[in-house]
């Protein structure tokens, strides 16, 4: 049974823009509830008042849809826009797969028909799983309130565990990222309890630029270091360097954190096996203190440098033939 | 926290009932006698409470009634009678994909939103569609086979109860 509450259901964002800015902190957006409603019910949360942006048409720009601004070279998503849109939408497959990939990690099929990416990111919870790719890919959040829309990054928007930048007058009404460059290649791994329906243990996403002189994008499926694996040793071999390294890891500290170090250690460097290894090493920094039922502080770390070391090995066996838009797949 | 009079479309048929924001969808629909809507954990963790919303599954314990307003909803047994089941029920009850009962309509919807979309799905896609699921009789075999036969049976009697162009995933 959930706790009484009121429930106010505007018809368009400026109605619900309207409503936050009079209720203020007594108002709890509610969108897909995948995340809300739980925590209401196990008596985590009681707000006084929801308001339902899952009615908010898609048509209310830009809070229902995915799009490519080509002019200004963003990819935006709106934040009413589920994880099941996000699995099934081309322009994530071809400008932020390694978003697409962590959306197929996402909960299940049924909860990701409901849960919204705005949602994911305003709960806040430090195994957010659309956080680490987002953060790789350099995403800002939009806020909106009546007094204007501000963009903030995701990296400050995010401050700790159910903790955010968003003022109880603001919407995130959406996320955006620069399209990535072409020789950008990204990748995800998450360990869970079991393949669906499970809270993150750890998560990472990776996303490495290389030099575009040492790796030119090839037209052709003639690809034959697709099946190679990362050299060992050396450098001034013409392999590619990395110019740009973003690493993220999720559910390792009180919010999702960037490896900072680790993503020094890679830039100027070919993605050999002893650079993987130790980025990975160096990533295992950037996580602290979260021990609970799903993993000890220990196991995380552990399982923090196999997950870098295994997302850094899809990018470097990847397939220069498909870089533009690419990704890897992996299970854990 | 005051009722109001929503308006349900629920296997077809309109109802009008007055419900404080509270109530969700599941409890709404029980109470209005479509009991194979199934309680499991009220976390979204086990899909007993599945049904088809605008010909999506959702887990109906995690949708307000007020959302559902005049959305089309279909429950699992608004998918065929005794007399006249629907493939998919037909098979699981034909593979012994039914032992105590209680996860089978959200399975059958589950399945039902992937055969919609894909009408020839592989094992892979069954068990990923499936993945929201929870049996805890232990019979995710027959399910699947059972999932797997209606396809196949679908396909003889020329795809009845598949619309979209399919595709998957």
């Amino acid at each position: 049974m959930l706790p009484e509450f009121d429930l106010l259901m505007p018809h368009t964002l400026p109605e619900a823009l309207d409503v936050l800015a009079q209720g203020g902190p007594d108002v709890a957006p509610l969108a897909g509830g995948t995340a809300l409603l739980v925590d209401m019910r196990g008596g985590h949360l009681r707000p006084r008042t929801l308001m339902d942006v899952s009615h908010l048409p898609a048509s209310s720009e830009p809070f229902g849809k995915v799009e490519c601004r080509q002019e200004d070279g963003y990819v935006a998503v709106g934040g009413g826009v589920t994880i099941a849109e996000l699995v099934d939408s081309p322009l994530v497959a071809r400008y932020g797969p390694v978003l697409g990939q962590a959306a197929r990690r996402f909960a299940n099929p049924l909860v990701r028909n409901r849960a919204t990416l705005g949602g994911n990111l305003a709960y806040a919870s430090p195994a957010a799983d659309t956080a680490p790719p987002l953060l790789v890919l350099g995403a800002e959040v939009e806020l909106a309130s009546l007094a204007g829309t501000r963009r903030v990054a995701l990296e400050d928007f995010l401050l700790g565990v159910h903790q955010t930048a968003r003022r109880p007058d603001e919407l995130l009404t959406a996320v955006r990222w620069p399209v990535p460059p072409p020789q950008a290649v990204g990748a995800y791994r998450k360990l869970a309890l079991r393949q669906a329906t499970a809270i993150s243990v750890v998560s990472v996403a990776v996303m490495v630029e290389f030099d575009a002189e040492a790796s030119p994008p090839r037209s052709g499926g003639s690809g034959d270091r697709s099946a190679s694996p990362p050299r060992s040793g050396g450098s001034g071999d013409g392999s590619p360097r990395v110019t740009n390294a973003r690493i993220a890891l999720g559910a390792v500290a009180p919010r999702p954190v960037r490896a900072h170090a680790a993503e020094e250690a890679l830039r100027g460097q070919p993605l050999t096996l002893e650079a993987i290894a130790e980025a990975a090493r160096l990533a295992v920094e950037a996580t602290c203190c979260i021990d609970d039922l799903r993993g000890s502080a220990a196991y995380r770390q552990r399982v923090t440098e196999v997950l870098v070391r295994r997302a850094l090995t899809d990018v470097a066996t990847f397939p220069p033939s498909r870089k533009l838009g690419s990704f890897r797949e992996g299970n854990s | 926290m005051q009722p109001k009079i929503v308006t349900l479309y629920v296997n077809g048929h309109t109802h009008q009932v007055a419900l404080a924001p509270n109530v969700t969808l599941l409890q709404a629909l029980r109470d209005l006698g479509y009991t194979d809507v199934k309680n499991g954990c009220e976390k979204g963790d086990c899909g007993a409470c599945a049904v088809l919303l605008n010909g999506q599954p959702v887990n109906s314990c995690l949708v307000l009634a007020w959302q559902a307003e005049r959305a089309d909803i279909v429950t699992d047994a608004g998918l065929g009678t005794i007399d006249h089941p629907h493939p998919l029920q037909e098979a699981f009850a034909d593979a012994g994909a039914v032992q105590c009962g209680y996860c089978t309509p959200g399975f059958i919807i589950a399945a039902k939103a992937l055969l919609d979309r894909v009408p020839h799905p592989t094992e892979e896609q069954i068990r990923e569609a499936l993945s929201g699921n929870l049996c805890r009789c232990t019979g995710y075999g027959q399910i699947v086979e059972a999932v797997q036969m209606a396809a196949e049976r679908m396909e003889g009697a020329g795809e009845q109860g598949s619309r979209g162009a399919g595709g998957g995933r």
